[in-house]
């Protein structure tokens, strides 16, 4: 189960999404979140999933492996549908003591369903078609203007690059600690919920414990390899915008107009 | 200047909590290793012999003496960074030591941090990678990858910064003996091409490859010599439970038998080479 997770986990493929600047795909992701909050029919969801389609074919990545990482919201999934479908009023189709199925519960259950998956999708492709290290770069230049006003941008960045390289690694850990307690008899399986949140307090343990030794370990090497924060640094990939970026922008930039008139006309 | 880091009555104390006396880990400790050279630190599990690495590039700074490397006093702010270029790194832990989830990416990261132009980290970042054997696996995912795979890309990570001397802090200690043969044949390539290299560890078998060898006990030097010279102390090496490479020690059994070996036989293939021509 841990190993499913594809959040964070990069898929090498030589596509023209892969390709693309990561401040367009940014700002790709960003105005698809708008383009899923503006719809509000299922014409709407119709074209945006239409457009997701499209841009996964041109991504070259398989859909077993976008479909992996939604799994793990699943739960998150099932849980927001049961609480739309039972607390939505409306006109009653089915009762039973206090459960009610209206039918504006299950169109907003499934409405909400089909936004959550489709944002899901969307923001894992980003991180699937580009390298940890092109996103965070991509954040750095995007928020670089805010520099000025004292965000500090690189450091920003560079967290979230560090923490994208150790999500594996701290997973890997995990599966360890649990392994060896495992190994001693320890239940994780068993029990109500109460009891399965309590044996996993002997996990969180030593897994905080490691992580900060991890730290430790790796700030050490960052500074025997001369890191000194974002000042006079250079960057072996310089990111330059292309015609191909401009083109890409403008097509979802015009994706929005779509969007917005359709909402406008239905 | 021949030499390249020079150790004047150094010495190191770990603080503790205030009613506890402070660990003493290196004490009054002086050494100098010439450039191009290929020392061996070796000594037990707490010897200092791993605090002495880190005071060698101003990771740590001695609380009594000085340290210096190419003529820069490592407690001087001004050229830290001048040190820590001249004399990389290369750590234990394979996982703890790389920052980019893709390996040229990670490679890159020293010559960015020195504020290399561009173009040339790029034809940098491609030779280390090819000089450690890893040039195709340049756009994989370092968690995909072997100890030892990780520990060389750990290495070219080092030398794309062009370092002058690389301290390899028990390099081999987490990895299978494939991984371990592997890094210690690049270690030794990396000598041929002229750098200095100080290899900290407790395989006495990789000891023997390097051309001189310093043993720690509790903080001091303890031996300090070639190979040769090191290891006839046969039974000062013993007395502070350390052990001798294979070759050694049973060129000793077949002493005490009355086999008369030269004690200028130290590895193995000086071993067999020996046996075979005895008669």
């Amino acid at each position: 189960m841990i190993r499913d997770i594809t959040l964070g986990q990069y898929y090498a493929a030589d596509s023209p999404v892969h390709r693309l600047d990561s401040r367009v795909k940014i700002a790709g992701v960003l105005l698809y979140i708008a383009d899923l909050f503006i719809v509000d029919d299922f014409i709407g969801f119709g074209l945006c999933a239409a457009a997701l389609c499209l841009y996964v074919v041109l991504s070259q990545v398989p859909v077993k492996f976008i479909m992996r990482g939604l799994k793990p919201i699943l739960l998150i999934l099932i849980m927001t549908f049961c609480l739309n479908i039972f607390m939505v009023d409306g006109r009653i189709l089915w009762q039973w003591g206090f459960l009610k199925v209206t039918d504006e519960g299950i169109y907003t259950a499934v409405f909400m369903a089909v936004r959550l998956i489709l944002l899901i999708i969307a923001s894992s492709l980003l991180t699937l078609t580009t390298k940890p290290i092109e996103l965070t770069d991509g954040i750095e230049k995007l928020m670089s203007p805010l520099a000025k006003i004292g965000v500090p941008a690189h450091d920003i960045a560079m967290t979230m690059s560090i923490a994208l390289r150790f999500i594996p690694m701290l997973l890997e850990e995990t599966d360890k600690i649990m392994k060896a307690q495992q190994a001693r008899g320890a239940d994780f399986e068993s029990g109500n919920i109460l009891r399965r949140a309590k044996s996993l307090i002997p996990i969180l343990v030593p897994l905080f414990v490691s992580s900060f030794r991890i730290a430790q370990d790796l700030a050490m090497a960052m500074e025997a390899r001369c890191y000194r924060g974002g000042k006079g640094r250079t960057r072996m990939k310089e990111m330059r915008l292309k015609g191909v970026d401009f083109l890409a922008f403008f097509l979802m930039l015009a994706f929005l107009a779509v969007v917005i008139s359709e909402r406008v006309v239905f | 200047m021949s030499e390249i880091i020079r150790i004047e009555n150094m010495s190191f104390e770990y603080e503790r909590d205030e009613d506890r006396e402070p660990v003493k880990a290196i004490r009054d400790l002086s050494l100098c290793v010439e450039k191009g050279s290929f020392t061996a630190i070796i000594g037990k599990n707490g010897s200092g012999k791993s605090t002495l690495a880190k005071n060698l590039n101003g990771l740590l700074l001695p609380t009594g003496g000085k340290v210096f490397v190419k003529g820069w006093d490592t407690a001087d702010d001004e050229h830290i960074w001048d040190v820590r270029q001249t004399a990389g790194m290369v750590f234990q832990n394979p996982d703890n030591q790389l920052v980019s989830s893709i390996v040229e990416d990670d490679v890159a990261f020293g010559p960015e941090n020195l504020g290399v132009d561009p173009v040339e980290i790029r034809q940098r970042v491609d030779k280390a990678l090819s000089s450690v054997n890893m040039g195709e696996y340049k756009n994989k995912s370092p968690h995909l990858l072997s100890g030892g795979q990780k520990q060389r890309i750990a290495i070219a990570g080092v030398v794309a910064m062009k370092p002058e001397c690389i301290i390899f802090d028990e390099p081999t200690a987490m990895l299978d003996p494939r991984g371990r043969q592997e890094i210690m044949d690049i270690i030794e390539e990396l000598h041929d091409e002229g750098i200095m290299v100080i290899l900290i560890t407790h395989f006495m078998d990789e000891a023997v490859r390097a051309d001189r060898i310093v043993i720690v006990n509790e903080g001091r030097i303890f031996l300090d010599g070639t190979p040769g010279e090191v290891f006839r102390e046969y039974d000062l090496i013993k007395s502070i439970s350390l052990d001798v490479p294979m070759a050694v020690e049973l060129a000793q059994r077949l002493r005490k038998r009355g086999i008369k070996i030269p004690e200028d036989v130290i590895t193995s293939e000086g071993l067999v080479e020996y046996v075979c021509q005895y008669r």
